[in-house]
């Protein structure tokens, strides 16, 4: 059905688009994880309560959730051009999927920390634990579960939004799909694409809720 | 051990939450090795008072000492304040990702920085003594809620704390469970641990206890010995609620 040239262009693609979807969820979270800590410690009842800092970090978290994704993706067009060099490809496309997936990140990660019994915490607290060993001996290894769900959620959301930059020259299966589905009528590769695409997130979303229900110890497997 | 050496002293503090005031002006000192038993109805502040003894809770007025330092969230070293003081918990709250031992051996390991080592043995040594050596490798789900709270017991003992505090450890135990709790308890009374323990166990209050609190209404009412607190109370107050756990005889109507 294809030759190889359209067989090479659909690797490539799948190549694209598992780059994007990986690097993106990398930074987001080196962004978007302490993000979610510090919401989570200034929150009202949280190790360090700041009305201030939390109001600041809600607020930036509700207004860059608040923008669809491919009205951020075209207004952050200046600022890829400065941080990669061009606006257009895939290594360009993980500017805005960074920017847009950071806030959400935080959000869930200060959800999956919010989720850490508040008496477990205090036990730590009692005995001498400090702030960071809070963090990272507690919370962290308490909500590990919830925030590895998370991590997997959010990877399938870029997944999508990776597919979406497309429509703007994004690269990957999404651009495929657009230039040739689309623009050029060609369902069959269309159909391909989405089916690739399809596979990719079965196997991002099986993988992560095998490994999620390894690392519970809360429930008998 | 010196019966005279002050340990926990607390001096004149008062806490409210928003018009409620649930601690007036208390004053206490704990002794070492001394077993204070804190009774008194729901809401009367026990857990609070434990609570500022720690540092969990900060207290609007007054002062707390622990030897010469003053405990208070807000003080710089607090975190090595708490380190001395032991605190159980009604619910347990053992960490759930983390086995027996691992819940054992963590705060000695990170907070004290203790060889693991050495933490080990003696996390098996105490776990052992509690009769919890087949659960070491166990996580808390596994456990029932007797042999979690021996467990948690244990988490509290092996920081060598100064001063170990009980809050209402039982209140959450069938019967049966509660005997075992509180059986390591009184094995810690036999080593001369010092212990403020909030509890509505009447009859193991009258045994552990040097001295029995009773607290209402943000006040210490009475502070005398279990004999005579629970034989002839000096108050009203205390009559009324010692009254709460007896029951008299049902005469069924003819």
């Amino acid at each position: 059905m294809f030759d190889p040239k359209v067989a090479e262009m659909l690797l490539i693609g799948t190549k694209d688009t598992l780059y994007m979807t990986l690097v993106s969820t990398l930074f987001g979270y080196l962004l978007g994880l302490p993000f979610g800590v510090i919401l989570n410690l200034t929150r009202k009842n949280g190790l360090h309560p700041n009305k201030i800092v939390y109001g600041i970090g809600d607020f930036i978290c509700n207004i860059v959730r608040s923008i669809p994704f491919l009205i951020l993706l075209i207004l952050l067009i200046p600022f890829t051009r400065f941080i990669v060099g061009k606006s257009y490809g895939s290594t360009a496309t993980i500017v805005p999927l960074v920017v847009c997936s950071a806030p959400y990140i935080a959000r869930i990660v200060e959800s999956s920390l919010n989720e850490v019994d508040e008496g477990v915490v205090e036990a730590a607290k009692a005995m001498g634990a400090s702030t960071l060993q809070i963090i990272f001996k507690v919370l962290f290894v308490e909500a590990r579960v919830s925030l590895f769900t998370g991590a997997v959620i959010t990877t399938g959301l870029l997944l999508g939004y990776s597919a979406m930059s497309g429509t703007v020259g994004g690269g990957g299966l999404g651009d495929i799909a657009v230039r040739y589905g689309y623009y050029r009528w060609q369902a069959d590769i269309m159909v391909v694409t989405v089916l690739l695409l399809i596979v990719i997130f079965q196997v991002i979303q099986n993988l992560g809720m095998y490994f999620s229900g390894r690392l519970d110890h809360r429930k008998k497997r | 051990m010196n019966r005279e050496k002050e340990v926990l002293k607390i001096e004149h503090i008062s806490k409210g939450f928003d018009q409620l005031n649930v601690l007036d002006d208390i004053s206490l000192t704990v002794h070492e090795g001394e077993i204070i038993v804190i009774v008194g109805p729901s809401g009367c502040g026990k857990s609070t008072l434990l609570r500022c003894l720690n540092g969990l809770e900060a207290v609007d007025d007054g002062h707390v000492y622990l030897g010469e330092e003053t405990v208070n969230p807000s003080v710089k070293n607090i975190t090595r304040i708490r380190e001395r003081i032991g605190m159980v918990f009604q619910s347990y709250d053992l960490f759930p990702h983390k086995t027996i031992l691992e819940n054992v051996t963590l705060a000695p390991m990170k907070v004290q920085k203790r060889k693991r080592a050495e933490v080990n043995e003696e996390a098996k040594k105490l776990l052992e003594r509690v009769g919890l050596s087949a659960k070491m490798s166990q996580y808390p789900r596994q456990l029932s809620g007797g042999q979690k709270q021996r467990a948690a017991i244990v988490r509290a003992l092996i920081m060598h704390p100064e001063v170990l505090l009980f809050d209402e450890v039982t209140a959450a135990l069938d019967p049966e469970m509660v005997r075992e709790v509180l059986d390591v308890m009184l094995d810690l009374a036999r080593q001369n641990r010092t212990m403020l323990i909030v509890t509505h166990e009447m009859a193991f209050a009258r045994a552990i206890a040097d001295r029995v609190i009773f607290l209402d209404g943000g006040h210490i009412v009475e502070d005398s010995d279990p004999g005579e607190f629970f034989t002839l109370p000096k108050t009203d107050r205390a009559r009324k609620f010692l009254n709460t756990f007896t029951f008299d005889t049902v005469n069924k109507e003819i």
